[in-house]
């Protein structure tokens, strides 16, 4: 079975002249436990096939089949349980009035687990917060912090499945290295899968098998990580990105 | 050099439940007509340290320091209004979250135009002109349409440029960019370095630039602050940047992700508690 199967997807925003296609005939799919990369051009639609998954809008077409059940407008409960995010934008995604222990507890007590107090303990640990800034809010974190206050609300329902849009940008390289570790356990142990955006590829080369490699609402290019780094593409516009990402990674 | 900033033992504390926390605890730097970076551990006050030139530090946290001085002018005896002044047209400071940082409810192209009407004396038309020129400078690829977005239809990386057009309007003297890039595809951050870069080798400008891209850093700036727990452990010119000697540094070094050289589990830091007592080291020259 897969994770995630995605057939011919359109989205759009805005109507006649205002109409945006985003995201133009996109298909791919992650096995179950995979662990899949989309990379490209800025404003390409990566994140908007990451918001359609999780039924933030209603304007897409398409097939878009998560753990063998194919996804109608709607989404319920046990999805929301099953099937978890981290937003691009971590201070749009926090409430600013909510502390880091209200938000997971929240997130904990609605999905019906009981020991929500050890819980919270260990979900800070894994994220390398310490017990210091469970009652701070989120003015009185620094970026990186709140970015893996968000990390930790995703991983408190025990999802199967997390939509990782670049979770790890706004963290200081070995922060990184402990939550790209982290991400790498989990799906060891729970069989999780990812779908992640980044623009950083040596983040995608680390953590996914495949990648699919975006332009102007359209996919361009399906390929496995090993052809990545072998340079081994169909298409130029995949070349001039690893080559430009690749070269400019090796001039430090 | 010329000195544009002058920043001596500043420190930023935070009343909180459990006692003052110092989020920046004593940070001495010189700004000339230079890229400077700042790299460091999240945390460790880099954007505190940023926003406090700017006195942008909200209340209950407090911000000292023995000099704050902006070409020669004492930042922290200025009042409220002529710090605006300051921020309008002489330091001007991208912020990390850049979404945030918008007018929710105002389109982008309008929020780059008054910017710039605030700046000069222009007219509507021209004043929209100009942003549609800024937007087309951060590589936006369809600036008429993006003038008329509000911030939450545009990308993460939109955003980022949106901001940075924004911010370069005044022509400060002094960038302060707080992560600026992170969003960018390489060709995109490529184009919009450039912009950066012009300011400070044609217009004299100086730039704060702070990330967490290691090659990024070491291959934009001329010197690098490496902040750890509040304070600069480590100064270093930025192409050396790879040959850094403190432990932290070295440990951030080691903790990338390589594309050529793939390993299965990514080497972690283990920070030793000493670093944090150090004193701090001087990034004047
Ligand atoms: N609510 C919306 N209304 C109108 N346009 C939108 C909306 N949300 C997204 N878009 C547009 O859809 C396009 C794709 O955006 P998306 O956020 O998916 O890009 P992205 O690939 O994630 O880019 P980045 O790497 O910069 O985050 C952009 O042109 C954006 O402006
Ligand atoms: N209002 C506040 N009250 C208490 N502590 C605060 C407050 N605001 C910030 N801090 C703390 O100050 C420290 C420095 O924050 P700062 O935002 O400067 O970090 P940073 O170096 O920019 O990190 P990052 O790379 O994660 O953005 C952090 O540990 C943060 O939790
Ligand atoms: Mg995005
Ligand atoms: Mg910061």
């Amino acid at each position: 079975m897969n994770g995630i199967t995605i057939e011919n997807l359109n989205v759009w925003f805005g109507d006649y002249e205002d109409r945006v296609d985003a995201v133009k005939g996109a298909s791919f799919s992650v096995p179950k436990g995979g662990s899949f990369g989309l990379v490209g051009e800025s404003g390409s639609g990566k994140s908007t096939i990451l918001r359609a998954i999780m039924g933030l809008f209603d304007t897409w077409s398409g097939k878009i089949e998560v753990l063998g059940e194919t996804l109608t407008h709607k989404r319920d409960r046990e999805f929301y349980r099953k099937v978890q995010m981290v937003f691009q934008d971590p201070y749009a995604s926090l409430h600013p009035r909510q502390s880091v222990d209200q938000v997971l507890s929240e997130t904990l007590s609605l999905h019906g687990f009981k020991d929500i107090d050890a819980r919270i303990s260990k979900l800070l640990e894994d994220v390398g917060l310490g017990p210091a800034f469970r009652f701070r809010y989120p003015h009185q974190l620094s970026g990186g912090q709140r970015q893996r206050v968000a990390i930790a609300r995703a991983l408190a329902p025990e999802p199967e499945i997390l939509l990782l849009d670049e979770p790890t940008s706004a963290l200081d390289v070995s922060v990184q290295a402990e939550i790209l570790n982290l991400l790498s356990d989990l799906r060891a142990e729970r069989k999780l899968t990812y779908l992640m955006v980044s623009h950083d590829l040596a983040v995608v080369g680390h953590l996914c098998h495949d990648i699919a490699v975006m332009q102007l609402g359209k996919i361009v290019e399906v390929l496995s990580i090993e052809d990545m780094r072998a340079l081994q593409t169909r298409e130029d516009y995949t070349r001039t990105l690893l080559q430009a990402s690749m070269g400019y990674e090796l001039r430090g | 050099m010329t000195k544009l900033l002058d920043v001596e033992n500043l420190w930023v504390k935070f009343p909180t439940r459990n006692g003052i926390f110092d989020a920046v605890r004593g940070v001495s730097f010189t700004l000339g007509q230079e890229r400077l970076g700042i790299v460091g551990e999240s945390g460790s006050g880099k954007s505190m340290t940023g926003r406090a030139i700017l006195r942008l530090i909200r209340k209950p946290g407090i911000v000292t320091a023995d000099k704050m001085e902006l070409d020669g002018q004492d930042l922290l005896a200025m009042s409220e209004k002529e710090m605006r002044k300051v921020r309008g047209q002489r330091i001007s400071m991208i912020m990390q979250d850049p979404k945030f940082s918008l007018n929710p409810v105002m389109r982008v192209g309008q929020q780059i135009a008054e910017a710039y009407m605030l700046h000069t004396n222009t007219s509507k038309a021209q004043a929209k002109q100009k942003a549609l020129e800024m937007l087309d400078a951060v590589a936006i690829r369809d600036p008429e349409r993006v003038y008329n977005m509000f911030p939450h239809e545009v990308s993460g990386g939109m955003g980022q440029r949106i901001m940075i057009a924004m911010m370069l309007i005044p022509d400060p003297e002094i960038m302060i960019a707080d992560e600026p890039t992170s969003a960018l595809d390489v060709s995109v951050q490529i184009q919009v370095l450039e912009i950066m870069d012009k300011l400070v080798r044609e217009r004299g400008m100086g730039l704060i630039f702070i990330s967490h891209d290691l090659n990024l850093v070491s291959s934009f700036c001329d010197r690098v602050l490496i902040m750890y727990a509040g304070r600069v452990v480590e100064t270093l010119q930025a192409d050396k940047l790879h040959d850094a000697k403190h432990p932290y540094t070295r440990g951030l070094l080691n903790s990338l992700p390589r594309i050529d050289n793939p390993v299965e589990r990514l080497e972690v830091l283990e920070r030793d508690p000493a670093w944090r007592d150090e004193a701090s080291i001087s990034g004047a020259i």
